[in-house]
């Protein structure tokens, strides 16, 4: 080499570089429109709400408790949401009783019992494609089993298009969601747990009974808490089995209401939504805020089991 | 038990039996086969679908004349089945939908997993769980009441209060947490020695992010636009109280004008009448137009599934 570098220049240059941070305007931006997809998205919930807010004050102002309290009309100074909240607390009274069993029951099976055979694998692909079918085709589906196969069973006064139905198409709904929430919490559990019970004599469902459960029952408690809430929102199958969009009275006792024509509030709100009445689009903002308002307390139970018994290992 | 501690004593092993009390084995059988039975009802639920889908589907191209399946418009009530307009229709809604949820999903993705410090993180991402929780006839009534005054009549002044394009947006903004979700455990599962070499060359976190994260981890991310996709495709609400269909719609490609999807034809039938049945083959054409959509949402999930499987195996 002809040019000798004294290692002292080196020096200098490596320092100099290493000082001389330019300040990366391009990055900054970057990372500034990244930040603001976020912002975006809260300034939507934000507009929406006090969109729906705005336009529901007047009619709780007004009416207060009720605009609850009071049934369907088909005039918008009595018409009230009382039939759809009693009617999607009966439906959400079918979902738990069918699709916790079920879905817990086949998560404790997927993870508990099933080993890496074929048949496990299908069952596995099958609950994630189930999870994937939109809500209006589960609609289908009940339209086609419970309210015309099964319809002298689950409403044979009403065409089978009874509560009975609608829960039930509901339930069907939800269990891929139910499954693989309560799967993942089953999964969580330390396998030193089930080693402990088989160490001490247990069987497999002593093992599950006695020291899986306790351990992932606040995982599978949130997640089927979410997933009630999902099937509280959740409109187009309701639609699709028969669920009464306009006027209708009753006089149906507890048990005879399974049987009943039925309505819930999600399906009152779309209904009231597509009436071209201006009056009713308060009553819509109003139901709305109702419907969001049961759906905040469900999330913030779920949140709060989660944040109560979260274990870490 | 007992017999096996007596019979030890003389030679080891001999009638030793380890397989316990047969009351509490035949228990063990009947709830592991409860437990099956359980898992087994997810392939019942699929078989039904299918069954109860392509029955009446078949039924309908069977009975009906094939011309009316490639006329003016979507008019079931008068026997006019024009394919092509919810299709089109359906294709209107998702593509706006995604030039809402690609950019502001991917954005978000980006950002939460390779900006955000933990705290913001925690902070922010509520956001996205707090979207995903909006059911969907919400989303519906601020799409007709907001999205179509403020947004869609602002950019075009032409456009009815009814619009495929407001539905478009509501649809889009309920599918960014499903995309944002996605991506961002894709990117997430990306090795962070990746990352420290990119930054062991110099590079920026800009360019660490764009050039070599978002690339290591496009086949996830492919897979939430196609999951992105399939959800709007199936989104109902939305469509069936902002896009304007009620009663039938003629074959359109405006997008600020009343339009029909595939999801809300159903919902127009099924509100149509006080009983889902009606004139002639109304009630097989809600399940020709459910298959229709089965068929698509599920080949669009098997497709993403396989990006999510490649990606899998690379790291």
């Amino acid at each position: 080499m002809a040019q000798v570098v004294e290692p002292t220049d080196v020096t200098a240059s490596v320092r100099a570089a290493l000082r001389g941070r330019r300040v990366d305007l391009g990055g900054a931006v970057f990372q500034l429109g990244l930040l603001l997809t976020l912002l975006v998205s809260f300034a939507v919930l934000v507009t929406l709400l006090a969109d729906v807010w705005r336009q529901a004050y007047p009619v709780l102002a007004d009416r207060g408790i009720g605009f609850i309290s009071s049934n369907l009309s088909s005039l918008p100074q009595n018409a009230g949401i009382w039939q759809g909240l009693i009617g999607s607390v009966l439906l959400m009274l079918v979902v738990v009783a069918v699709a916790f069993p079920l879905g817990i029951g086949a998560a404790v099976f997927m993870e508990e019992y099933a080993s890496d055979t074929r048949l496990t694998r299908f069952i596995n692909a099958n609950i994630r494609n189930l999870a994937g079918v939109p809500a209006v085709v589960y609609g289908l589906l009940g339209l086609a089993i419970f309210v015309r196969a099964l319809g002298s069973v689950t409403g044979p006064d009403v065409h089978g298009r009874s509560l009975l139905s609608g829960g039930l198409t509901l339930a069907v709904m939800v269990l891929p969601i139910v499954i693989i929430t309560a799967a993942e919490a089953l999964r969580a559990v330390p396998q030193g747990i089930r080693e402990a019970a088989y160490g001490v004599g247990a069987t497999r469902w002593e093992t599950i009974r006695s020291h899986v459960m306790p351990y992932a029952a606040p995982g599978i408690l949130t997640g089927t808490v979410l997933s009630l809430a999902r099937a509280l929102g959740e409109t187009a199958p309701l639609i699709l089995v028969g669920a009464v969009t306009g006027f209708f009275a009753t006089d149906a006792t507890f048990a005879e209401s399974f049987q009943d024509q039925f309505t819930s509030l999600p399906t009152i709100v779309f209904r009231w939504a597509t009436l071209p009445d201006t009056e009713f689009r308060a009553l819509t903002a109003a139901a709305i805020i109702v419907l969001l308002a049961v759906l905040l307390a469900m999330n913030s139970v779920a949140l709060a089991l989660r944040n109560r018994y979260e274990r870490r290992w | 038990m007992a017999v096996g501690v007596t019979a030890t004593a003389g030679a080891p092993g001999v009638g030793l039996s380890l397989e316990g009390d047969p009351r509490r084995r035949k228990r063990e059988r009947i709830v592991r086969s409860l437990f099956l039975a359980a898992a087994f009802v997810s392939i019942v639920i699929s078989a039904l679908i299918v069954v109860s889908l392509f029955r009446e589907a078949i039924g309908f191209v069977l009975r009906v004349d094939l011309g009316a399946l490639w006329s003016d418009g979507w008019f079931p009530r008068r026997g006019l089945y024009d394919i092509r307009t919810i299709v089109v229709g359906t294709l209107l809604v998702t593509g706006v939908g995604m030039l809402v949820a690609a950019p502001i999903g991917l954005g978000a993705a980006v950002y939460l997993s390779e900006f955000a410090r933990p705290r913001v993180r925690r902070l922010l991402k509520p956001i996205l769980e707090v979207l995903a929780g909006i059911p969907s006839v919400v989303m519906g009534f601020f799409a007709l009441t907001w999205i179509s005054p403020n947004i869609v009549q602002t950019l075009w002044a032409d456009a009815t209060l009814f619009n495929l394009a407001a539905a478009g947006i509501g649809v889009g903004i309920l599918t960014i947490p499903l995309v944002a979700t996605i991506a961002e455990d894709a990117m997430h599962a990306v090795p962070h020695s990746l990352r420290e070499a990119a930054y062991g060359l110099g590079s920026r976190k800009r360019t660490t992010s764009l050039r070599v994260v978002f690339p290591a981890a496009i086949s996830g991310i492919v897979a939430a636009l196609i999951v992105g996709v399939s959800r709007a495709v199936g989104e109902t609400m939305v469509v069936a109280i902002a896009a304007g269909g009620t009663g039938g719609s003629l074959f359109t490609v405006d997008v600020t004008g009343p339009g029909q999807t595939m999801t809300a034809a159903m919902m127009a039938v099924a509100t149509g009448s006080d009983r889902v049945k009606g004139a002639a083959l109304t009630f097989e054409s809600m399940f020709f137009v459910g298959a229709l959509l089965f068929v698509m949402t599920f080949s669009l999930n098997l497709v993403s599934e396989r990006f999510v499987r490649r990606f899998r195996r690379r790291f």
